[in-house]
């Protein structure tokens, strides 16, 4: 009887956890990410941007890792994207980057949670689950993986300004490579950012079978100069793995706002 | 044809053939009876005689730097326990130079960290460090792999080591470890003293031992002559300002530790430190007498009863150098198992 009764609970707590695994219903979602600057879409290269220290600079290069997609559900439940398909780098030069192509069970959603960044587990993950965006011969081609201290960039942007002292080519140039998932052996720096988007006032998602639902969300480099931390490109024109790169990933996990949802 | 020079053909064929069976000989990856269990887990990337050779073949290979013009075997070098003999920083492609010394590829099965800051943890991932970095092979893993995928061989190659042509930055950086885990230095004078196989320090070579372990097995801890720790040893600091393990840390207690070196063949690995600025070991040895620096972190065992460095004389000296160079492994460094095998066997393809 006992047996019977622990079984029954096993099973009906099994039930809810799986509750995902099971389903037949998968149905197509769509996150579309739109890199703004302020008010402006974001222009490589050709059009100039001013910061909140009243710098003026242009972006060359804009990259960033999105993993570990999570969406909750209006009655409370979280589908976790399953992993192995849940990183993506979105390349401000690359169109194609910029729409993700999930799919979730059919369900009215109410937030989205996604990592900026990798995760530690991936980064100190066998070499042989490193694929797609994460093997070396592509995160390292794309400049997204630092080789010599075992670990990817989260973060990339560069660009010009003349407010940037001059580097040792002559040039003014900006350069913020963020990254740092905690350390392996001995713990450093942390600046893997979990971002939770509220969707409920642009209105719930709600992918079906035969119907996708995008959400379309906004990354305003701007705030990454400014949203908990001034950054000043004459005082901090090159930002690798520092100290200070914690300020700038306060600054960037603030920089995604919900645009809108379509069903 | 004259019948002379038919007869020195067929023994240099014989040669080239009974060669190649030698260096073909493989036993796997044994593990010394005076080594702990490896590190490195064999389990996730078991060692094949085909992933092996593949590995080697990949090592020695200079389609891995950008105008395949060096391999990871032109910085190290067998003989010079794989390092680069002579050479103070590594000195890449196009004649380009690093900013630290070329490590030894011994025991690697047995190493926590890799790099003179410890940067990497898993040898897995240690080669993209040397292959894409600017100053040493300055290539694109991409590229390597489309390199690889174009060439008549390697395909069959990656199949015979793991099963599918298919040629993935995973099975080549797997097929390198591979060959490096199977770089085994253990039978070097000490070894066979230790593992009591008949041969006897001589008295000088016990006397340097027992001076070895009062004053240096406190970092260079046996069997491997390291604890494998980041340590301070107080060498001035460099021009450049390396501050080594901070760089990975960020800790400024980490400020100018490197790793502790394996003292294993060192008679043939100069020149020393993380930068190569001593050429002897007679240099080292006066570093910890009189050239100790009280920089910032300096290792406490080098500042004892507020006296810094390792009191010795100049007996003790000779005696700890004399026991020093029992750690030579002329087995491993001649091993023909390590060495480039198309140089000698395939070399006019």
């Amino acid at each position: 009887m006992l047996v019977l009764v622990a079984g029954l609970l096993l099973g009906g707590a099994n039930k809810e956890l799986s509750e995902f695994d099971s389903v037949k219903s998968m149905s197509p979602l769509f996150i579309k990410f739109d890199n703004i600057a302020g008010t402006e879409d974001l222009v490589l290269n050709a059009k100039q941007y001013k910061n909140s220290s009243g710098e003026s600079f242009s972006v060359s290069q804009l990259q960033y890792f999105v993993s570990n997609i999570k969406l909750r559900r209006t009655d409370g439940k979280e589908y976790a994207i399953k992993e192995d398909d849940s990183y993506f780098l979105i390349q401000e030069n690359n169109p194609a980057t910029h729409l993700l192509k999930l799919k979730v069970p059919a369900g009215d959603y109410k937030q989205l949670t996604f990592v900026l960044g990798v995760d530690s587990l991936r980064n100190t993950m066998n070499i042989s689950k490193r694929t797609g965006v994460l093997d070396p011969a592509s995160s390292m081609d794309n400049g997204m993986y630092w080789s010599w201290n075992s670990g990817y960039i989260f973060f990339k942007m560069e660009g010009e300004s003349s407010a940037a002292p001059a580097d040792p080519t002559g040039s003014h140039k900006f350069r913020y490579h963020i990254g740092g998932f905690g350390g392996y052996s001995a713990p450093t720096i942390n600046n893997i950012k979990t971002i939770s988007l509220d969707l409920v006032k642009s209105g719930i998602v709600k992918p079906r079978i035969n119907k996708k639902a995008t959400i379309s969300v906004r990354a305003d480099i701007l705030k990454a100069f400014n949203a908990t931390t001034n950054l000043s490109i004459a005082t901090h024109s090159s930002v690798m793995f520092s100290e200070f790169s914690v300020n700038i990933a306060n600054n960037y996990s603030k920089m995604f706002t919900l645009h809108r949802t379509e069903n | 044809m004259d019948r002379r020079y038919y007869f020195f053909i067929l023994g240099l064929l014989v040669l080239l053939t009974s060669a190649g069976k030698i260096m073909t000989n493989f036993d796997g990856f044994q593990k010394p009876a005076n080594f702990p269990e490896p590190v490195y887990d064999m389990t996730k990337n078991p060692i094949t005689k085909d992933g092996f050779e593949l590995g080697r073949k990949l090592f020695y290979d200079p389609r891995l730097s950008r105008n395949n013009t060096i391999g990871c075997g032109t910085c190290h070098i067998q003989v010079a326990a794989f390092t680069h003999h002579g050479h103070d920083v590594s000195h890449g492609i196009d004649d380009r130079l690093g900013s630290r010394n070329s490590p030894p590829i011994m025991n690697m099965a047995w190493s926590k960290a890799f790099f003179w800051d410890g940067g990497v943890f898993h040898l897995d991932l240690q080669p993209l460090v040397p292959i894409t970095t600017y100053a040493e092979m300055d290539e694109k893993m991409s590229k390597v792999l489309d390199k690889l995928r174009q060439h008549p061989d390697y395909p069959g190659l990656y199949k015979k080591a793991f099963g599918s042509e298919e040629i993935t930055s995973a099975k080549t950086m797997k097929a390198l470890s591979q060959f490096m885990l199977m770089c085994v230095s253990s039978n070097s004078k000490y070894d066979k003293v230790m593992r009591k196989e008949g041969e006897k320090f001589t008295k000088e070579e016990e006397q340097g031992y027992k001076l070895f372990q009062q004053k240096c097995a406190g970092c260079h801890a046996e069997p491997f002559f390291t604890d494998q720790s980041f340590r301070n040893n107080g060498i001035a600091i460099g021009r450049n300002d390396d501050r080594g393990r901070f760089t990975i840390t960020l800790d400024t207690l980490d400020a100018y530790k490197f790793k502790v070196p394996s003292l294993r063949n060192i008679d043939v690995t100069a020149p020393y430190m993380h930068d190569g600025r001593y050429y002897g070991l007679d240099k080292i040895l006066d570093h910890y007498r009189y050239g100790v620096q009280n920089t910032p972190n300096l290792d406490p065992l080098l500042k004892q009863n507020g006296q810094l460095g390792i009191p010795m004389t100049d007996e003790e000296k000779a005696r700890i150098i004399t026991f020093l160079k029992t750690l030579n492994d002329p087995q491993f460094l001649k091993n023909p198992l390590l060495a480039e095998q198309e140089f000698l066997l395939n070399y006019d393809k």
